[in-house]
């Protein structure tokens, strides 16, 4: 399991906190050079997780190795601490200017002041915030509060760095600015980094490698695409934002097909199942394609069902489509698309979507 | 009211003119109540910060025990300092009933739960994870505590206060184990007692006054230290 490239394994780890148990892990590995996004719901475990990655947890059991060396958290692992950085939900600075702040864990390994001096401006020069440095911590945006936190982080140059959902308490526009930021400094630094998010976008931006959590343990570990498109689970799958999920019997399979009733319509699926298996299928809403009723039409789409629009909901950039084709489906749809199709509640249109676009999970 | 206002002119009087004896008591007073203050802020932050920050049974059970010295009747205090020094008492040995080192040993006993219980407080109030943040970055345990301890230095400015607050203004403690003797244990608020006894009413309020300028002076410039530091 561990080669030259593991950084970082945990085994059979169980956390508590508050007496209750947080995290059950049977084993994580972490390689070097990769970006990690955890995913999961709020108060699933995901800080807890960082936080006994972080070696600032006691462990009911299992072992934390780093380099094969084992950890033990606390005040005695301070060497390992220091070859790691953790920024946390709130910026958490001192009270005290930018500057000082960025330095504290500079000062605390005791380096020279000109070595500080410049680390400290290098770093504050990457999230732009040099013209802060002798600002008070008090008086910052929260932007630039945040900002801070990452680049006190960055400055000591850890092997590793933990972002505990480091854009949730910011607004929209200093989210994108500094979630661009922050991708630029993780792919020139090439740190080992994992970031705990709630937004896939984040996560399919930052990451090489989705986690998936819920209720304090790893449900899903893959490449976003594969979380994405292949979710273990009905969890993983709401989740991730697949909203169309059914249950269904599988009624035949042949030719690499297969047939699989629900709610008295047949969706045909790419792959093979047994007869009265019971299974769950989805269908990402952005594979299901909506034309309007035309006869003439020939699609190379298995899955044609003609259905009603019950509503439609304008998302901005994009729009969501409901239909009731006997089944309840969700399509979203450009905006462009929708002027040109004309679409309201009430009118009869096609959903199809190919056999190779539903996604089967299997119970058990 | 004529009492009041002669008692009021005869104390100006008496503190412009730099009355010898007045002056020796202040002195004592600001003397004893400063180092009992200094002697509680050594044992009382140590002890707050330890118990806002580790984690042992029976810690709530000691930080109310602390918050409840917090409001320690100084009388009581004397009763049982006295006891301890009284010549067969456990500490009858050193010799130190009423001498002012009796009286700093009271008012320390007085002043430390108050900074004890106000640094716990104060080490509490800052943010949760903040301690955690702190261990990230790497510090060791003994950096961890004065990190935190920096953080909390302005509410810890309040206890520096309210100990000293506490001291300055006893009169029960003070009078017990230090026994008002003239110039050696005299201070001011129990050579008012005594004067206002006496029916001197003009020398009481002169010491009131020197007390309650003392007692703001020390909190005015704590203060502005305190508000400095705050940002607009």
């Amino acid at each position: 399991m561990s080669n030259s490239k593991t950084l970082l394994e945990i085994r059979n780890l169980l956390v508590s906190r508050g007496g209750s148990r947080v995290l059950e892990i049977p084993s994580f590995v972490l390689h070097a050079n990769e970006t990690v996004a955890l995913i999961g719901p709020n108060g699933t475990g995901k800080s807890s997780f960082l936080l006994a990655l972080a070696g600032l947890l006691p462990l009911e059991s299992g072992e934390i190795f780093f380099r094969q060396q084992s950890i033990v958290p606390g005040f005695s692992s301070t060497e390992y601490r220091r070859k790691l950085a953790m920024v946390f939900q709130e910026p958490l600075l001192f009270d005290t200017t930018v500057f000082d702040n960025v330095a504290l864990g500079l000062r605390l390994r005791h380096m020279g002041s000109r070595e500080i001096h410049e680390r400290v401006h290098a770093c504050l020069e990457r999230f732009r915030i040099a013209h802060l440095a002798d600002r008070s911590a008090r008086k910052l945006s929260g932007g630039e509060a945040q900002r801070t936190s990452l680049a006190r982080a960055f400055a000591t140059r850890p092997e590793i760095i933990l972002l505990d959902e480091p854009f949730v308490a910011l607004d929209p526009p200093a989210r994108q600015a500094l979630s661009d930021d922050l991708e630029f400094v993780l792919r020139e630094s090439g740190v080992t980094a994992i970031l705990t998010t709630h937004d896939q976008m984040d996560a399919l931006r930052l990451a090489g490698r989705m986690v998936v959590m819920q209720q304090g343990k790893i449900v899903q570990s893959g490449s976003p695409s594969a979380v994405l498109n292949q979710p273990v689970n009905e969890f993983v799958a709401t989740f991730v934002g697949m909203e169309n999920i059914f249950t269904g019997t599988v009624t035949e399979s042949t030719n690499g097909l297969f047939s699989v009733s629900v709610a008295g319509q047949t969706i045909e699926i790419m792959g093979g199942g047994a007869p009265h298996e019971s299974v769950v299928i989805c269908i990402r809403p952005e594979n299901i394609v909506i034309s309007l009723v035309n006869p003439e039409v020939k699609t190379s789409s298995r899955n044609i069902f003609t259905g009603t629009i019950t509503k439609v909901v304008q998302l901005g950039l994009f729009n969501k489509v409901y239909l009731d084709c006997g089944l309840s489906l969700v399509a979203t749809i450009t905006n462009q698309s929708l002027e040109k199709l004309v679409l309201q509640a009430g009118d009869q249109v096609v959903a199809s979507f190919k056999a190779t676009a539903v996604h089967v999970l299997r119970q058990g | 009211m004529e009492l009041f206002v002669e008692g009021i002119l005869k104390a100006w009087n008496l503190i412009v003119s730099l009355d010898a004896e007045v002056y020796a008591v202040t002195l004592l007073s600001l003397k004893i109540s400063c180092s009992a203050t200094l002697v509680s802020l050594f044992i009382g932050i140590p002890a707050g910060v330890f118990l806002a920050l580790s984690d042992f049974p029976g810690r709530r059970f000691v930080i109310s025990l602390v918050n409840t010295g917090m409001g320690l009747p100084p009388v009581v205090v004397g009763l049982f300092v006295t006891l301890f020094l009284w010549r067969n008492g456990p500490l009858g040995f050193l010799e130190i009933l009423y001498t002012p080192t009796a009286m700093i040993l009271a008012q320390a006993v007085i002043a430390t739960p108050i900074v004890t219980g106000i640094t716990v407080a104060s080490i509490q109030n800052l943010p949760a994870n903040l301690k955690l943040q702190v261990q990230a970055l790497g510090a060791t345990r003994l950096q961890t505590v004065w990190i935190l301890v920096r953080e909390a230095r302005l509410p810890l400015l309040a206890a520096v206060m309210a100990g000293f607050g506490g001291v300055i203004s006893e009169v029960g403690a003070s009078i017990m184990v230090g026994g008002n003797i003239k110039g050696q244990t005299r201070v001011l608020t129990t050579a008012t007692v005594m004067e206002t006894g006496k029916g001197n009413f003009d020398v009481a309020i002169a010491l009131s006054l020197i007390l309650m300028v003392l007692a703001f002076s020390v909190n005015y410039l704590l203060t502005v230290i305190q508000q400095r530091e705050r940002p607009r």
